[in-house]
């Protein structure tokens, strides 16, 4: 309890510590989870999504420099995956954000996936409280670069930021179902190369098309912006369209419902990790060998390890 | 849970030459290490932040223009400082033999010199961090 007091504080060593806790699963991490939890609610979180190497990292130091220049407290967590042979993992976002490394009103910290599909890790929802405790304004969650279907970033996020570049394809990727659909903002980045223009065009194209077919107008309607976090360009107007959906989120009983999405999310990660995950870890050599001497079948053992 | 142990891979001062400090973060990664590399050019109060802030069970600095003497003592300073003790430094570059017993004084405790086979280092670590948890 000591250490939630110190987050409270704003004690960035008893952050890490209890980052550490809660995302290992270490002794006594429901307890201090259960505090964190509580102290929770009010940060934005944006979500910073998109495929990889379209500069996501790079945009996150920008959004932090621009959130810092207004004094504002920023809690960035960056997810990179873990190798599913030695379940090791290069975390090599926070590279491109080491220009905040000493700034005391930041706090990075890198995760990896450890085995969760879809760009995040189990872990994430104990991470982003232990940042609302410290006291974070903003926190900002980097995906694993994704690639078409990884939409669970819609589930834990407020505000969802997809990136893309001039030179992702045309209007055809853009129209298909799954991670373009969970965009609150798009932005184009690298926008200091070629293509830039037909990218926009496409992309405002792709998300228009329910209007021309008698869709009515959304409350909210994602933008798409032009960015180059190389040098810069397009970062203030994309701040104001990511306060400008914080402020419709509070307006609207849009906010209410992603509260709830997110907690019934969190919810599922938890029984994720300890039913699904603990009764997997059950599977044995023997067991198998008991399928292939057609000794047990899927049903039948699948019940007694849920049970166990 | 087993849970996999957390290095940072640290390029201090004003050489370029990351080449070595990569090779180790992709051999670390392969022996079942979650790595963190902060990149090149950084100074030791970078280093001992992002050392804090990733509760890191290591922190090995690669270092080939000859300054050891002065960052590797400077980095191990700001991690004291920092409260974070218990964090096993290590080290390696173009390092000669007369200067590793002032490292190690510094607090540096393993330095590795060029041709010392990668799995030498993961068992080093593994060895130094299995006593310590």
């Amino acid at each position: 309890m000591e250490l939630v007091k110190r987050v409270r504080r704003g004690d960035h060593a008893a952050a890490s510590r209890s980052l550490s806790i809660v995302v290992n699963d270490e002794k006594d991490s429901e307890i201090l989870a259960k505090e964190f939890f509580k102290a929770s609610g009010s940060a934005q979180k944006v979500g910073v999504s998109g495929p990889p190497g379209v500069g996501k990292s790079t945009l996150t130091g920008r959004l932090i420099g621009r959130y810092r220049a207004d004094k504002l407290k920023v809690g960035v967590l960056m997810v990179d995956p873990s190798s599913s042979i030695s379940g090791g993992a290069f975390l090599g976002d926070r590279l491109r954000v080491m220009e905040h490394a000493t700034d005391k009103g930041v706090f990075i910290r890198s995760l990896a996936s450890r085995g969760m599909i879809g760009g995040l890790t189990y872990a994430i929802f104990g991470a982003i409280h232990v940042l609302e405790t410290l006291g974070c304004d903003k926190i900002l969650i980097e995906t694993v670069g994704t690639g078409q279907d990884e939409v669970e970033i819609a589930s834990v996020a407020d505000t969802v930021l997809y990136v893309t570049t001039p030179s992702m394809g045309d209007e055809i990727q853009a129209m298909k179902a799954g991670a373009m659909e969970i965009g609150d903002i798009f932005v184009v980045n690298k926008a200091d190369l070629a293509g830039k223009d037909k990218a926009i065009a496409d992309l405002k194209a792709a998300l228009g098309l329910g209007h021309s077919a008698g869709q009515a107008v959304k409350a909210w309607e994602p933008p798409v912006l032009a960015a180059s976090a190389k040098n810069g360009e397009g970062i203030p107007e994309l701040v104001r369209e990511l306060d400008g959906h914080w402020k419709h989120l509070k307006a609207s009983g849009e906010g209410r419902r992603r509260l709830k999405l997110q907690h019934a999310t969190e919810l599922q990660f938890w029984i994720q990790r300890r039913v699904i995950k603990s009764a997997l870890e059950r599977v044995t050599d023997k067991i198998l060998e008991d399928m292939v001497l057609r000794k047990t079948d899927p049903a039948s053992i699948g019940r007694k390890l849920l049970k166990a | 849970m087993d849970k996999p142990l957390r290095v940072l891979i640290a390029k201090p001062g004003l050489d370029g030459h990351d080449r070595g400090a990569k090779v180790i973060v992709r051999a670390l990664r392969d022996a079942g290490f979650e790595v963190i590399y902060t990149g090149i050019r950084q100074t030791p109060e970078m280093i001992a932040a992002a050392a804090m802030q990733e509760d890191v069970d290591a922190v090995g600095l690669s270092l080939l223009s000859g300054a050891h003497l002065t960052l590797f003592p400077a980095i191990c300073k700001e991690l004291k400082k920092k409260g974070l003790k218990d964090v096993l430094v290590f080290g390696g570059g173009i390092i000669p033999d007369e200067d590793i017993p002032v490292l190690k004084k510094a607090g540096v405790d393993g330095v590795f010199g060029p041709g010392t086979p990668l799995q030498t280092i993961v068992d080093y670590l593994k060895g130094k961090l299995a006593v310590a948890q």
